[in-house]
Order: C-alpha cells, then structure tokens, then sequence
C-alpha cells in the first residue's frame, strides 16, 4: 500500500473512532430537529395568548366591527366614563384601552384616536385594530358620496398570480420560500462544515507537532503527503457524516410522505393536496404541501453540488488550516490567523443572505459565486433558484484552480514550520518560508 | 574501509542564518559515528539533511555510493531527539503504521514486531495506548519502530535520554548488535562517556563548520601530549619533586592511591621517549604507576570548542 493511502486510512480512523464524532454524527441531526420543534412550539405558544383589549367608543358607530378574534377580545367599556375605564382596564389587567372620540368629519376621527397601554403594544394588534376602524371608514365615506358598497365590493379583482417554469412545473410562493430555507441552510451548512472539518485538521496537524512525532513521520514521507493525506482522510470522514445524515433525512422524507399518503409522482401531486386538506382538514394540508414542494426541489442536484462545492471549499479552507497548524505550537496561538479564514466565509454568507435571497441571479450573487473564497456558499445558496450550467462550470474551475495554487501554498509553509517549535511566528516570517 | 555515508560540501542556509557552511563526513560501513557538537551547531541540521527532510542549498549526499534519493528513506532509520507517538493510538497499530510507512507489508511488520515486543518483553503492551504508557516505555516502542526495518544506516539522535541506566544498557547492547550484524550507526549526542564507549569515529560540528574528523584512536593521538601519569613512593617527596621538576614539565597530579606517593603529570619534549623516562624515574625511587594520559573526548571536545571560539 502506498504511503498516501496508508496515511488517509490512518487518519480516517483517528477521525471516525473519535467519540466526539460519533455522538456528532446521530445526535446532531436529533438536536437540530428538536431546535425546530422547539422554535415552532415557541411561536404557536406565543400566538396563543389572547389579548383583552377594552374599546371605549363615544361615536357608538364601531361596536359591532369590534369581534373577538384568534388572540384579541374586545370588551365594550362606552357605557362607563372614559377615566373610569381606564382605572377599570388598569385593575383588571387588561392588554389596553382603545378609545374613539366623537368627532365632526371622519377625517378628524381618523387622527384622533388614541390606544392607551402601559407597555408598548404589539404592531400586529395595532394593525388589526386600525384595519378594523379604517375600512368602516372607508366604507362610510363611500355611503356619503352616494356610492354602493355592493357594487363596489363585487368589482374588486383579486389577482394570485400562477407561478410556472417553462418546463411546465408549477411552483408557488411557498416553493420560493422553501428554495430560500434550503438554499440558506445548504449554505449555512457548508460553512458549519468547513470550520468544523478544518479545524479538525489544523488540530491533527497541530497534534502531531506538540506530539513530536512529526519528525518521526517525515522521516519516512514527504511532508506534502502527509499534509495531503491528513486533508483526504479527513474529508473523506466528513463525506461518511454528510453520507449518514443524507440517509437519515431520506428515511425521514419517505416516513413523512408515507405519513401524509402523498404519491412521489408530482402530476398528482395537486390531488394529493386536496385530498389531505379534505380528509385533514387546514394544518395538515400544510405540512402535507410543504413536503411535496421538498419533494419537488431537485434535491439530487443539490445534494451533488453540496458535496462538490463541500469537498471544493473544505479542499481550499483546510489546505489554510494545516498550514496554520504547522504554524502554531497550539491551538491558542492558532486564533492571530483565523481571520482570513472567518472573514470570507462569514462575507459568503452575508451576501447569501441579504443578496442572493432577494436577487438570486443579480451581479452581486452571481460575482461572490465565481470568487474561490465565497463561491462555495454563495453558489450553494443560488443553486436551488436554478443557475446556468456554464456559470456552475465556471465557478467550480476556478475553484479547483485555486484549490491548487493553495495547495502548493500551504506545503511551503507546512513543510518548514512542523519543524519550527517555540516562538510564534508573524505573516511576514510565514512569507519567508515560502521562499526557505 | 569503504564509507556507507558520503556527505560532500553539504551547506544549507534559513534566509540571512547558515545552519551549515561545506560539511563534508565520511562514514565508515560497520562503524558507530558519533556527530558532536554544542547546542545549536547544525548537527540536527546535517542528520536531516541524511533523512531527505530538508534539502540542503548545496552539496550532495550519496549512500552506498549512489546519490540520495527518496528510495533510501527505507535504508535509513531514525530516531529524531525530538520524538514522540499518537497519543490516543494504540501500540501496536502504531507500529504496523509506522513500519509500512517504511515500505514494510504488514505481515512482515507483523512478524517483526512480534520479535521485538518478545525481546523487550512488552506484547501485553500491544492494545494500550500511548498515553498510558511512561516516557520509557514509549521510547522502547520508538527504538523498536526505528529499527525494525533493518536499515543500513540507523541514525540515533541522543537515544538515550528518557531511559533509566538499565534500559539505556539495554539499548546500548541492542545497537551494538545491529552494528555487530551489519549496520552502520550514526550515533548524535551530548553524553561524552557514551560517545567513548561506543564511537569508533567522530565529527566535530560547531558553529555550522566541522572542526574535526577522523578515527577514535587517530584523534586521540593527534591530540595527546606526550605526559604520564606516575606514582612514586620514597622517603624524600619535597627533594624528589624538585629534582624531577629540575628536569622535565611536572605538575602534581590526583589520582586514588593505598599509599601516600608522590603523584605527578611529567610532559615530555619530542626528544625524550617513555622508556628513557621510566629508567630515569626507576632510579630515583621505586614506580608504583606508570601510565600515559590519553585525553577523554571530552577533553577533546572542550578543547576544540573553546579554541575554535
């Protein structure tokens, strides 16, 4: 067996027998299911709450709009005199008190009414409430001038517009939303895999070094093979991760689409909505859409470019890594250079988020998705709204291009400083070892 | 005698530094080595050069007469001063890695480190890991990976330290074994009395240049000065010693004697042989000891060293 092989496997090894990594591997994807359920209950039990809010209404004109809704009751307090209900609202401990002067035009109303509450009240509640007032003015405003509300109401056109792709699929607001949520996480991801794979090698490297058998070691193969090794084996324990959790979440996928009775076909898919939303009535059908837009993702392809774009960005940030570990006698000295490594992926993600969600195709995207250091991110995050396949192309030579140059890089500072114990060395040594 | 280890005009420079200024050693095939040097001198330098770790600016290497190339690695062993495992490896796995590294397949390395662990009775030692081992015990496992391959140079920097005096004589006999079957040992350290127990050539490596080369025996020779030793008994110890001061270069000298003597260093000129000294002596008063002082290498190294300062 070649020396390179030999040393994948032994690193490999070392990364898959770590408990650590075990417990990472079947627990993570536990922690981050439990996380969205967690979230998910949080809001549900923050939506639940129902707010008392007291109306005192001097024009007499809006009690009957005031109907208690999901999370606000409305309490009729006009009877009493408006200091009384505020002492009452005060008493009883109620949300706040909504008070509707009389006034001589609906102009002036519209400006005088005033919501009292001892802390500041929820936007939403404010929303509904001035939505409630404005369209009983609106329509007794359009009495005045004479005109028919019914009249009026039946010409308003309601517009949904069909989102479709030239192939013919049909996707929806709720697609795009999805695209954004898989996108972002494929992305997030990959910089959660990136930081956690590479430190993984700068550790190993930086093991070796406090260990002292490096020189040992490379007595027997070149420091670039080891350096390439510990980078392969690596990868190749982060791929078996990636490779379990893909199986996982398919055990899950098909568990849930079982779950929900919904044919993998996606012509029947509309069908299969309906049906569930018959049987099961509004939530369900939900959750029961929001599986077949999953479904409807090319989640091949993205699963496939996440694994390129992982190996091509872990390839590029991990070579930076074990030339940091061959730096450094320990990992604490190691946090002087980190930050060429978290400022670009934490500049990929940036514009992954704020860029590439609103304009996935726009110059900005598609620039950080060409440029080595942020196209593995950014391009992952664009992937899921559809990229010319030259534009991938492209992205991912460069990628490998600089993959190489960083490579070689990273072997002229690894070779000499594994050997270099006791001070710490600045940027301006490691750029002399290059030339050593 | 024909040299396994040609290092010719070997310099190698770390930017504005010169670790080695035209180095050239010759070792003899079947002899110890030993490459001395004060702290800093370029031997780890030179021995890395010997490993193909480092490349050296100018200069070549040849072994066995061939010029140095990465197929050699497998006919050197090495044990760096600097060393140590994986910590949460196991033993034996270790050493199958280490040992394949080395060109081994691993049922050879098998077979051979079940030898060796038998020899230092340590085969139970085979599923523990490193860190539960002591300091010695992993430097038993270091030798044993060092050696296993049956290289034709074994290169030792400082081998013992970390072994207690029984386990460093275990060693000491092991190497002197390999040697005894056909290895050629270049042995690295600060320990003088190992170096005169076991070299049979040294270098002398100071401040990047060799200063000295050759033979035990020869530079010995080269640097001892013609005095001797000698334990006198006679009644008249004040008048004897100024008479023999009278003649030759004497200064008093201490060694362990049973009875009181006049114990002196007489230095001869070119022109006086031992044994003119010896009739002389033997009529004066009755010679109890009668040797020449050989210098240790030791003396040889503080010597060298402060004169090249």
């Amino acid at each position: 067996m070649s020396n390179l092989k030999l040393i994948i496997k032994r690193e490999f090894i070392a990364r898959v027998r770590n408990k650590t990594f075990v417990v990472m591997t079947f627990l993570s994807p536990l922690i981050f299911v439990g996380m969205i359920a967690l979230i998910t209950w949080l809001a549900t039990l923050n939506n639940d709450e129902v707010r008392q809010v007291a109306f005192f209404d001097e024009t007499g004109n809006f009690v009957s709009d005031f109907t208690d809704s999901d999370n606000i009751d409305y309490i009729d307090y006009s009877s009493l005199t408006l200091d009384k209900a505020k002492d009452s609202v005060v008493t009883k401990k109620l949300y706040g008190l909504l008070y509707i002067p009389k006034k001589q035009s609906n102009r002036a109303l519209a400006e005088s009414i005033q919501f009292y509450a001892d802390e500041a009240p929820n936007i939403s509640i404010l929303n509904n409430i001035e939505d409630i007032i404005a369209s009983k003015l609106t329509n007794q405003n359009f009495e005045e001038k004479g005109l028919d509300l019914n009249v009026i109401e039946n010409s308003k056109a309601k517009v949904s517009i069909q989102i479709e792709n030239f192939s013919g699929e049909k996707t929806s607001k709720m697609a795009n939303y999805i695209k954004m949520f898989f996108g972002g996480a494929a992305g997030y991801f990959l910089m959660m895999f990136i930081i956690i794979y590479g430190n993984m090698v700068m550790r190993s490297v930086i093991e070796e070094k406090s260990n002292r058998i490096i020189e040992i070691i490379i007595s027997s193969v070149k420091p670039i093979q080891l350096m390439m090794g510990k980078i392969l084996g690596t990868s190749f324990a982060g791929i078996t991760q990636f490779v379990i959790w893909v199986v996982l979440g398919g055990v899950l996928m098909i568990v849930g689409s079982m779950f929900f009775n919904i044919d993998m076909d996606h012509n029947n898919m509309e069908e299969a909505v309906r049906l569930v939303e018959e049987t099961q009535g509004g939530t369900m059908a939900n959750v029961a859409e929001l599986f077949i837009e999953v479904n409807k993702l090319p989640l091949g392809t993205l699963v496939i470019s996440f694994l390129i774009y992982f190996i091509g960005g872990y390839f590029l940030y991990s070579s930076i890594y074990a030339a940091i570990g061959a730096a450094v006698d320990s990992e604490t000295d190691s946090q002087q250079f980190m930050l060429p490594i978290i400022l670009p992926l934490m500049l990929g993600i940036y514009v992954g988020f704020f860029s590439v969600i609103e304009n996935p195709h726009g110059t900005i995207s598609t620039v950080f998705s060409m440029i080595p250091l942020t196209s593995p991110i950014v391009m992952l995050m664009r992937i899921p709204f559809g990229v010319p396949w030259w534009e991938v192309v492209i992205s991912i030579l460069l990628l490998v291009g600089s993959i190489i140059f960083m490579i070689w890089l990273a072997g002229k500072i690894y070779r000499v400083g594994i050997l270099m114990y006791g001070k710490k060395p600045s940027y301006k040594e490691l750029f002399k070892w290059l030339k050593y | 005698m024909a040299n396994l280890l040609e290092v010719k005009q070997a310099t190698k420079r770390f930017g504005a530094f010169t670790a080695l200024q035209g180095v050239s050693i010759q070792v003899p095939k079947g002899s110890i080595f030993g490459l001395l040097g004060p702290n800093g001198a370029g031997k780890t330098t030179l021995i890395r050069i010997i490993n193909q770790i480092t490349l050296p600016d100018e200069g070549s290497v040849y072994l066995d007469n061939e010029l140095l190339k990465p197929q050699h690695i497998k006919d050197i062993g090495y044990l760096p001063e600097e060393r140590g495992l994986y910590k949460s490896m196991k033993v034996g796995e270790q050493a199958l890695y280490l040992a394949q590294l080395k060109g081994l397949s691993k049922k050879e390395a098998k077979e051979r480190l079940k030898y060796w662990f038998d020899k230092f009775e340590i085969t139970h030692w085979w599923d523990k890991k490193i860190q539960e081992l002591s300091k010695g015990m992993a430097q038993k496992v270091q030798f044993i990976v060092t050696v296993l391959h049956r290289p034709k140079l074994l290169i030792f920097d400082e081998p013992f330290s970390g072994f207690d005096p029984i386990n460093a004589n275990v060693i000491k006999d092991e190497i002197l074994q390999l040697r005894d079957e056909g290895a050629t040992v270049i042995f690295s350290t600060h320990r003088m009395e190992s170096v005169e127990e076991l070299c049979d050539h040294i270098a002398l490596i100071n401040k990047s240049r060799k200063i000295l080369e050759g033979k035990v025996s020869d530079v010995k020779r080269e640097f001892k000065s013609n005095t001797f030793e000698v334990g006198l008994l006679t009644n008249n110890t004040n008048g004897l010693y100024d008479t023999l001061n009278d003649k030759f270069d004497v200064v008093p000298a201490d060694f362990r004697t049973i009875d009181e003597q006049l114990k002196l260093k007489i230095t001869l000129d070119q022109n006086t042989s031992s044994n003119q000294l010896l009739a002389y002596l033997s009529e004066k008063a009755e010679v109890v000891r009668f040797n020449e002082v050989i210098p240790s290498i030791n003396e040889i190294f503080i010597k060298t060293i402060t004169e090249n300062e």
